[in-house]
């Protein structure tokens, strides 16, 4: 704020002007700060979220072996003596996992296919917003539709039984939860995907076209592997909320845990492990309450490698067009 | 008529003829083509009909299941145990209200605020903003459950230690929409193009004036859109609370910091949903009901506005 600021030419008739604010203006650098804490407060949550993980953890790998944890499929800890194989809920989430994304994923493209080839924009302009309102219905919602609707009226019917075993009388089982989890993410997967699809440069697709390329080989050929980090990354997305997803494997997957990936049988997940036994009645310090925060801690590293690969493939598809 | 002119007889019937030359030759695709066509056109519109279907099924099953539970006894009665068909929602209504009071007491000032930084003032340069924006990005997705788990030990007990009480659920809830809040908040402030900016600022407004009135009015429909989102996933969300202390059987008007507990419509219908009589089973499928037409109105609403706004420069 020197004098040499000052204009050296005097406007008509008016005594020199500085260019520089005529006050240090407190006020304005106050709300950068104050804006900028609000923005610091989510680096504060991830601390959070990490701290809190972590001091259980570290408490619960004091009495239970890390072999025990990591390498054995036996997950009974309230039997005595308690056995924590962390794979026998593990093994369930892969159960759930698969079987849906077997079906969200292919219904989930096709759906993106439709609508950024195939729809005439009026029928665009219906289905999508359709698509992105129903992700808002709330999973308690899915898992009751699941559990009262898509086990009794279509998997009991439907199964074949053989060498699986057969579906009925089974009150719970994977496969409505996997049903349940493929309905909420299909939306998910088709809005990304065809998001990613649409972004391809529309030269690519004329000039497939141009040179005599029939729809079915611009989508596939053409349009699908130019947007395909962008597929990949909404896949995994799905996959990793699949992982997270609570509320529909609580109402339809029964909570048994149950190393198998046969899917008419009850499993217990990571997340509902966590759901059932850290309600509010569980004592701080128990073994049961720091084996909580470790198969968080498991659950969290998992979504968090996935959802960093989404980022980046995103980031790349991003980058190239 | 010259020779070479565009409406020249001969033009023109060069134009028929390559014409006519180019659609025998598309009319003449391969018959192998035409079926494939066919049949994958046919397959997309299957997956496109099984999707939208399935979700709508949701919806009339749960109008279907839950009709015989409609009735000023759904919102007006506390649950009841004993007399199943008198029961209704009303503790839980009450407390998803104050819940989401809360929820946007938390996210209008801190969410904008973020977005504000991260997008007004950030120099994108340095490291800690990308660390900040990354971080972002990761906190969206992760599991609802891990921020129950946050809740617990840090909000209920742990460093804040506020106890179970509403206000620890509504806090839990707000951190886990807030990144949502953000990004939408962000991409409708970089929809405003920078000649507004400039404009302001060349008026002599400072930059807290400039943003204040000429950014952040522009930005309203954006922000809001990504508000309501945030505030409808906030109001369907269970797992989170069912760590930080709803129980699911309060039978008085829960208050904000109340110790005897609370409870939220969607651990209400969940604990409903999972008691086997048919009666629990039609309280939980009209709860279901009940939501859902307050989300898909939310919803249907925040998307209209944003496609309103969506191309206003």
């Amino acid at each position: 704020m020197g004098p040499e600021t000052t204009i050296a030419t005097e406007p008509a008739g008016g005594p020199p002007r500085r260019l520089q604010a005529q006050s240090k203006r407190y006020g304005e650098r106050l709300i950068k700060w104050l804006l900028a804490f609000c923005a610091l407060l989510s680096v504060l949550t991830t601390t959070a979220i990490i701290l809190s993980l972590i001091g259980p953890t570290v408490g619960f790998f004091e009495i239970v072996p890390g072999t025990e944890f990591f390498f054995t499929f036996d997950w009974t800890p309230q039997f005595e003596p308690p056995s924590f194989g962390v794979l026998g809920v593990v093994a369930g989430t892969v159960n759930v996992v698969i079987w849906s994304m077997l079906v969200a994923i292919p219904l989930g493209l096709a759906t993106a296919v439709y609508l950024s080839e195939y729809a005439s924009p009026r029928v665009r302009k219906t289905i999508k917003p359709i698509l992105e309102v129903l992700t808002g219905i709330p999973t308690v919602a899915i898992g009751f539709f699941a559990v009262s609707f898509i086990l009794p009226e279509i998997i009991v019917p439907l199964w074949p039984g053989g060498f699986l075993g057969g579906a009925d009388g089974k009150p719970f089982m994977a496969l409505a939860a996997s049903l349940g989890i493929a309905l909420m993410v299909v939306p998910i997967i088709a809005s990304l995907s065809d998001d990613a699809m649409r972004a391809v440069p529309r030269g690519l697709h004329d000039g497939a076209y141009a040179l005599g390329a029939t729809r079915v080989k611009v989508a596939t050929r053409v349009i699908f592997p130019a947007a395909l980090s962008g597929i990949v990354a909404s896949v995994v997305l799905a996959i990793s909320r699949a992982v997270g997803e609570t509320m529909i494997v609580l109402l339809a997957a029964g909570n048994t845990p149950n190393p198998t990936l046969n899917p008419v049988e009850s499993v217990q997940v990571m997340t509902s492990y966590i759901a059932t036994t850290a309600t509010g009645d569980i004592a701080t310090g128990s073994i049961d309450y720091k084996s909580v925060f470790a198969v968080g801690a498991v659950l969290f590293v998992m979504t968090l490698i996935m959802n960093v690969v989404s980022i980046r493939l995103v980031r790349r598809y991003r980058e190239v067009y | 008529m010259e020779a070479g002119s565009p409406s020249s007889p001969r033009n023109r019937l060069a134009v028929a003829g390559a014409r006519a030359t180019t659609q025998a030759k598309l009319r003449d695709q391969p018959r192998g083509d035409v079926v494939r066509n066919a049949v994958f056109a046919g397959l997309l519109l299957l997956a496109v009909t099984i999707a939208l279907a399935g979700l709508l099924a949701l919806i009339f099953q749960a109008l279907a299941k839950g009709s015989s539970a409609f009735g000023p006894d759904l919102v007006n009665n506390p649950p009841s145990t004993a007399f199943p068909d008198k029961a209704g929602y009303r503790p839980a209504i009450i407390g998803s209200l104050q819940l989401i009071a809360g929820v946007l007491l938390f996210i209008l000032p801190v969410g904008v605020g973020a977005a504000l930084y991260l997008e007004e003032y950030a120099d994108k340069s340095r490291w800690w903003n990308t660390v900040i924006e990354v971080n972002i990005q990761n906190l969206a997705a992760v599991p609802s459950i891990i921020y129950g788990i946050l809740g617990l030990a840090f909000i209920v007990r742990g460093p804040l230690d506020l106890g179970f009480i509403l206000v620890a659920g509504s806090l839990t809830l707000a951190l886990l929409v807030l990144p949502m809040v953000i990004i939408a908040s962000r991409e409708a402030l970089r929809a405003v193009p920078d000649s507004i900016r400039q404009g302001s600022l060349a008026l002599g407004a400072t930059q807290w004036q400039t943003i204040r009135r000429q950014v952040l009015p522009a930005a309203i429909p954006g922000i809001a859109t990504g508000v309501i989102l945030a505030v409808s996933r906030a109001v369907g969300e269970t797992a989170p609370l069912l760590l930080v202390g709803a129980t699911v059987f309060v039978t008085f008007d829960p208050t904000p910091f109340g110790t005897d507990g609370y409870s939220a419509m969607p651990v209400q219908i969940f604990n409903y949903a999972l008691r086997p009589q048919e009666e629990f089973q039609a309280l939980a499928a009209a709860g279901i009901i009940l939501m859902l037409v307050v989300l898909l109105a939310m919803n249907s609403f925040a998307i209209w506005l944003r496609n309103r706004y969506e191309q206003r420069w």
